[in-house]
């Protein structure tokens, strides 16, 4: 029986099944809607921009830590399945000019079909070797990219004109936010509704121990490619939105570090933790201001200055390891320990029953 | 002939590099992706040794080995042993970070400039002509050659040597190796060492042969793909591995233009995964889904 502190007990299986685990969690996450709604009124254009990367981020997160946190595939080629969002909707708007509705489903579309298409080595992989395979799928990705964009004249990247619905177009930080806002919230609503059915159980079970899942009657493989599947899909939506959010897309922006920086926000944020998705998007994408604020106003070395993004690349490996090392289940857990410190407060465990 | 020569040559430096990874995977079963990082360490190492030894050869080469193989050594024992036991992912995601840390740190220290330690050196890169009209340079006959030599020793070492003898039988079956009484982290440094030690080798003739850049650890990455297609638990299987890698490599550069080259690698490591993931002379159970 899992009890909490405000004496609310779980005593029927329904109750683990259900959306709200407290009524408290209902409140709570009103207020944090509340207050998402109100930021851009009160924070300025600058801070409003990187909330909405952070949002873009954060569904390529929530993605990301499907297949890593939730089924235990590690994937190194996030950043070719951003880009291959992205360049489906800068081919098809530059060859084409494709409105928005027909771009991001293709995009999602385009997604699925590369989950597929790196997914199914796991009918025969399993574990670190698939891992390699969709690094092998990144660098063949990029490859194609690259070549698309020399072959047709693009050379430094292709224009996106913003999305249009009749006469209005979406342009201005703070329209963005509040569309991608929704955006978010539908992801997060996926994720959390996906982790609480058979789909999410049987992606646990896989992470836990593929053979035990699979003599408990779950189909392996088909859970194994549909994660991939999922995950893909809504990595290539993510991309898209990214190619309307600048307006821009090129091959150049979706280096191996791209991955690095999806792997640093579902491990500093927590594996297989919806929130932690959310904290570690925000985290990781605010981190390079910080430090740039951080090395102009600190005393360092003049080559700090010159090689800012070195500094920025070196502070994520650190806070990788970091992590990896001490608290592999990320800032959610550590929230976790803070909240279990002052509920049981002046113990230190809890009691026995 | 050229065309040949070249793949001799692209083999030597493949084989020298993928044979890390191999050592690595029998050593902790993990791949080392932080690889690629540790050549480009490696080649930044001897250039600043050129550079302070005022091109002095022998002694820069020595230098840069020896440094190499305590890099490996200090990697094993400072990331990957205090995480003995996590799970495997974990650990590839740490060398991963140990990468991008040696990437940004040799940005800062040397610069993301575009170096050629090639001019430092005491002697002139001459071509020699060999076997009708292929043209060999000093450097390529020089890699080639140290590559025979690494392997031959290596060979010895794993075939005719107690510490060979310990090797193995950890790459077999670490916990019966370790009550046999081997002390098998000792014997896994040792496997990181020499790792780090063939990477720096390969640094040394690519660094010269090309240039030194921070970018340079996507070579030392690409050195995967003949690794897996020789086996990952075998360390003979990269030769054929290197060759085959290098061959469609050189003909990709010839016929289907520069972008393909940098992907002809990782193109043929999907195609090994999909049809023989455990590569020409690696052990089936190792890597075939439950």
């Amino acid at each position: 029986m899992t009890t909490n502190a405000s004496g609310y007990f779980k005593t029927r299986y329904s109750f683990e099944l259900g959306f709200w685990e407290t009524p408290l969690r209902r409140f709570w996450v009103v207020v944090g809607l509340g207050l998402a709604v109100a930021f851009p009124f009160v924070a300025s254009t600058f801070w409003v921009s990187i909330m909405n990367l952070a949002a873009i981020a954060a569904i390529g997160a929530l993605a990301l830590n499907l297949l890593t946190g939730y089924t235990g595939q590690l994937s190194l080629g996030h950043a070719g399945f951003l880009a291959a969002g992205a360049f489906t909707v800068g081919i098809l708007v530059g060859q084409w000019s494709a409105p928005f509705w027909i771009t991001l489903p293709a995009a999602i579309l385009i997604g699925m079909g590369l989950g597929i298409l790196v997914g199914v080595p796991a009918l025969r992989l399993r574990g670190i070797y698939l891992s390699i395979s969709t690094l092998a799928a990144y660098f063949v990705i990029m490859s194609l990219a690259t070549e698309y964009q020399s072959q047709f004249g693009k050379g430094s990247g292709m224009l996106i004109p913003p999305p249009q619905i009749g006469a209005w177009i979406l342009t201005g930080e703070r329209n963005w936010y509040f569309v991608l806002l929704v955006l978010v919230a539908l992801a997060t609503l996926l994720c959390l509704n996906l982790n609480r059915s058979h789909v999410g159980r049987a992606w646990l079970a896989i992470r836990e121990r593929d053979l035990a899942a699979s003599a408990l009657g779950i189909d392996v493989s088909f859970y194994k490619v549909l994660a991939f599947l999922i995950s893909t899909a809504m990595t290539t939506f993510a991309g898209a939105l990214l190619a309307y959010y600048t307006a821009f897309v090129s091959a150049e922006a979706f280096t191996f570090l791209v991955t690095i920086e999806y792997l640093a926000m579902i491990l500093v944020g927590g594996l297989g933790s919806v929130l932690g998705s959310l904290l570690g998007a925000v985290f990781v994408t605010m981190l390079p201001f910080l430090v740039e604020r951080a090395v102009d106003s600190l005393p360092v070395p003049a080559t700090f200055k010159t090689h800012l993004f070195a500094v920025q690349t070196g502070l994520f490996a650190v806070l990788m390891l970091a992590f990896l090392m001490f608290e592999p289940h990320g800032l959610a857990r550590i929230w976790g320990r803070a909240r279990a410190y002052f509920e049981l407060w002046p113990f230190k465990y809890r009691p026995l029953q | 002939m050229q065309l040949a020569a070249n793949v001799l040559v692209l083999a030597a430096l493949y084989a020298l590099m993928a044979e890390g990874f191999v050592l690595i995977y029998r050593a902790s079963r993990v791949f080392n992706l932080a690889h690629g990082d540790l050549m480009m360490l490696g080649g930044y190492v001897f250039f600043t040794c050129l550079v302070a030894t005022e091109g002095n050869l022998s002694a820069s080469v020595i230098l840069a080995l020896a440094a190499g193989f305590l890099v490996g050594v200090g990697v094993y024992l400072v990331g990957i042993r205090p995480l003995t036991g996590y799970p495997v992912a974990s650990i590839v995601l740490v060398t991963v970070a140990i990468g991008i840390l040696i990437r940004s740190l040799a940005t800062l220290i040397w610069s993301g400039q575009v170096r050629y330690p090639v001019h430092l050196l005491p002697f002139k890169d001459t071509p020699h002509q060999f076997l009708g009209d292929a043209v060999f340079s000093t450097l390529d006959l020089a890699s080639v050659a140290a590559a025979l030599v690494f392997f031959v020793a290596l060979v010895i070492l794993l075939q005719r040597t107690a510490l060979g003898v310990r090797m193995r039988a950890t790459a077999e079956n670490p916990r019966l190796a370790a009550n046999s009484g081997i002390n098998i982290h000792r014997v896994i440094a040792l496997s990181w060492g020499l790792s780090c030690f063939g990477a720096t080798l390969a640094a040394l003739f690519y660094s010269t042969r090309v240039n030194l850049e921070p970018d340079s650890w996507l070579i030392g990455l690409r050195a995967f793909a003949p690794a897996l297609i020789g086996g990952m638990n075998s360390p003979l299987g990269v030769l054929p591995g290197a060759l085959i890698v290098a061959l469609v490599e050189v003909f990709a550069a010839q016929y289907l233009g520069p972008v393909m080259v940098n992907s002809a690698a990782f193109i043929v490591l999907l195609i090994a995964l999909w049809i023989r993931p455990w590569g020409l002379f690696g052990t089936r159970e190792e890597v075939v889904r439950v």
